[in-house]
């Protein structure tokens, strides 16, 4: 068959952003599924629709996930996109790599499959994008071979994934990175081997800058912070000063909660530490003469999603402050006793999140033994309609 | 048998020398220039990471290349960004503007540090999914390249990150940018009976329509849509192949606005709707470029400095917002799902 033209998406070849048909292109000049790829997606491009059929279901041995199977409804014309798999690769901690274990991921990814990568998938993973069933197996046979493992889908554990932490971030309130290997180490079987109502994701954020948005993108967020007051250098705070930052209209006035003090004379910055709620804003703006306080640990949240099917969530305080250290058992015993109680209650595809709004946030807490705190509410309850525990009342 | 649980590769083992030496140590950082950051330790180390927009899906040669960079100019380190930016890690600093002269010359955009506008975190569209309502890459390219002034500053208001996502799975951050791109609906799906009964977990798929617009029909053991509940969601094609609702005449784009994740002055917020339908036009999507910029300009023209756009809709009010932006306000702005009441405005303070 001679080679298709695609006017459209050469068009997307030009403009200074790099082009990913570009990228298309250049693994098409050596495989025939990503040149399919371009002559289908060009085709898509006319029709104004996609040319994937509804869902498909294909994996290696010994996983229930990780493989999200892909077949075009056109495979008569586009032939070597008749199957088009993608293979999710955890990727390491923050995204840190080295040249030669990025190298020996396209060695054998060119081996076996298109060409074509996401670096990376929203949830963190390394994705393979596009290869026919057969070489499922081998492919993963070689990435365990060469230390890596696959990633998760379906109703399982997913990837966790981290920010840059204290590898590189002065903000860093716990050790995110170190936080994301082990609980990924931990819960291999539970990534692996989907056995739950539905999806789980954790993320960690170092602080509540949260900069793998973790109250938006996952059903456990865990939010570094810190329990004592912000740390202030008088000496930066002048230099800062004397650099022409307005303090007072930069950095004081839009403190949420007016807990900063500026000394105009002095050109001093102060704070009223138990005012404070560490929104992160006078540390963004002047990194170097204000830091986090001294006693580090980590706001864990619960019940981030997106819309589908109740609307969508930002995940909610549920242990306003927990030490983040190794090896991480308070939250490890948090976790199994809240995966006990979705596992038992969830109904078929119901995210934790709206399970407990469709429990009711106090038969939440009472059945995992959280105790109540006000950090859990931006306001109580506006209607009387309390339900009291019989055992709570006068018998 | 090969292994199985293995997990990931040990990060500690990919970090580069100077991380490894100052890990946890870091005392400050500056921009010295756009796409650049300077981390200093408290021993005095420095290492400055040069940031690079990549378009996400690339090819192993586009790998392949920014290894042989970073062989050239960081010791074979790199990383990746949560908004899928390439991370070049340089600690000598005698090699940073080399480096940057041969990205410039590559033609490899650096930017999207600090108060700039970053990578758009987006999904897979028409290159691999099968329920998206729009393609995802080709409009990123195409609001990428009508932004990409945006890109190597970092002189706005405020950060701007704008997110794209195929349909209302919004995978990814479309529920909590500044400007969000998301694919739409806006026709009901048509029940194929036959495909229903072949293999369809009925009750599932009745449970997964918010609106309760779908519900059994054991007489025909199929499902009968409720259209005037639909609202085009597309979760039972999700649950269901013969829920069939890609409609290239009516799928294409809405526009929300507003959203955030960090806790900075003002807690995380929901992108709102602001424009609910523009057409899918393929390659270039002229009308969603031409919304984009004109939200961002009127935000850069009129926001304080250090507001995000949510931040800056909050203080001059929505009503404001529509009549600075002249987008016209219209029925399918007011919510009507089960949390829309919180959504009125129960005061009569207001602007005219």
């Amino acid at each position: 068959m001679p080679d298709k033209k695609t006017p459209k998406l050469d068009e997307l070849e030009h403009g200074p952003w790099p082009s990913f048909v570009t990228e298309i292109k250049k693994a098409a000049v050596r495989n025939e599924s990503a040149k399919d790829l371009l002559n289908l997606l060009e085709r898509s491009y006319d029709d104004k629709r996609g040319h994937w059929k509804h869902g498909g279901i294909v994996g290696v041995r010994g996983y229930g996930g990780g493989v999200i199977g892909r077949y075009t409804d056109l495979p008569e014309e586009y032939p070597h996109v008749a199957e088009f798999h993608t293979m999710r690769v955890n990727a390491p901690s923050a995204w840190f790599y080295k040249t030669e274990t990025l190298r020996t991921l396209c060695d054998i990814w060119e081996k076996h499959g298109s060409g074509l990568t996401n670096v990376h998938g929203s949830t963190g993973d390394l994705i393979f994008l596009g290869m026919k069933t057969e070489e499922l197996q081998t492919t993963y046979d070689e990435l365990s071979d060469a230390g890596f493992d696959l990633g998760g889908s379906g109703s399982c554990l997913r990837s966790p994934s981290c920010c840059v932490g204290p590898a590189r971030c002065e903000s860093a309130c716990y050790d995110t990175l170190d936080v994301c290997y082990d609980l990924t180490s931990s819960y291999q079987d539970e990534l692996h081997r989907p056995m739950w109502p539905y999806k789980f994701k954790f993320k960690m954020s170092g602080c509540a800058n949260d900069c793998v948005a973790a109250i938006a993108r996952a059903d456990c967020s865990i939010i570094g912070t810190w329990r004592d007051s912000i740390r202030i250098d008088q000496d930066q705070v002048k230099a800062y000063a004397e650099s022409g930052l307005d303090i007072q209209g930069m950095v004081c006035d839009k403190c949420p909660t007016r807990a900063l003090k500026y000394d105009h004379e002095k050109k001093e910055l102060h704070v009223i530490a138990e005012d404070c709620s560490r929104c992160m804003h006078c540390i963004n703006v002047m990194p170097k003469a204000v830091r986090p306080g001294k006693e580090k640990g980590a706001t864990i949240l619960l019940g981030g999603k997106s819309t589908i099917v109740q609307s969508a969530f930002l995940s909610w305080v549920i242990v306003p402050f927990m030490k983040m250290e190794p090896p991480y058992t308070e939250l490890k015993e948090m976790v199994a006793k809240i995966w006990d109680w979705w596992d038992e209650n969830g109904k078929t595809r119901e995210r934790l999140g709206e399970l407990i709004y469709r429990m009711g946030m106090t038969k939440f807490l009472r059945e995992v033994g959280l105790p109540p705190v006000p950090q859990m509410v931006f306001r109580p309850r506006a209607n009387p309609y309390v339900f009291w525990p019989q055992d709570e009342i006068v018998k | 048998m090969s292994k199985i649980d293995g997990g990931p590769p040990d990060y500690k083992k990919l970090l580069p020398p100077i991380i490894t030496e100052n890990y946890g140590q870091w005392k400050y950082h500056e921009i010295p220039r756009a796409g650049v950051l300077k981390h200093v330790s408290e021993k005095g180390d420095t290492l400055y990471s040069v940031r690079v927009g990549s378009p996400r899906l690339v090819s192993i040669d586009y790998i392949r290349d920014i290894c042989a960079l970073a062989d050239s100019y960081c010791d074979g380190y790199l990383r990746f960004t949560s908004r899928n930016n390439v991370e070049f890690l340089v600690s000598d600093e005698g090699k940073v503007e080399p480096l940057i002269k041969e990205l410039e010359a590559k033609g490899y955009p650096i930017g999207g540090v600090g108060n700039a506008l970053s990578n758009i975190v987006h999904t897979q569209g028409w290159v691999h999914c099968h329920t998206p309502a729009t393609d995802a890459s080709g409009i990123v390219k195409a609001v990428m390249d009508d932004l990409y002034e945006y890109f190597g500053r970092t002189d706005l208001p405020a950060k701007l990150k704008v997110a794209m996502a195929c349909c209302l799975n919004m995978c990814g951050a479309v529920h909590c940018s500044d400007v969000a791109i998301l694919g739409v609906h806006r026709t009901p799906p048509r029940v194929d009976h036959e495909k229903i009964r072949k293999g369809t977990e009925i009750p599932t798929l009745v449970a997964a329509c918010p609106t309760g617009a779908i519900r059994p029909d054991p007489k025909n053991k199929s499902v009968v849509v409720n259209e005037e509940r639909c609202m085009y969601c597309g979760n039972c094609y999700t649950m269901s192949p013969a829920m069939e609702i890609l409609d290239a005449k009516n799928d294409g784009i809405a526009i929300l606005v507003g959203g955030k994740v960090s806790n900075a002055r003002t807690a995380p917020s929901f992108s709102r709707l602001v424009i609910p339908f523009l057409p899918n036009n393929p390659p270039r999507w002229p009308e969603v470029t031409a919304a984009v910029r004109h939200i961002v300009e009127t935000w850069l023209n009129n926001a304080r400095k250090g507001e995000r756009v949510g931040e800056w809709i909050e203080r001059i009010g929505w009503e404001r917002f529509f009549s600075l932006t002249e987008i016209p306000f219209t029925d399918k702005h007011i919510d009507d799902f089960i949390f829309s009441r919180e959504t009125f405005r129960t005061t009569a303070a207001f602007k005219y």
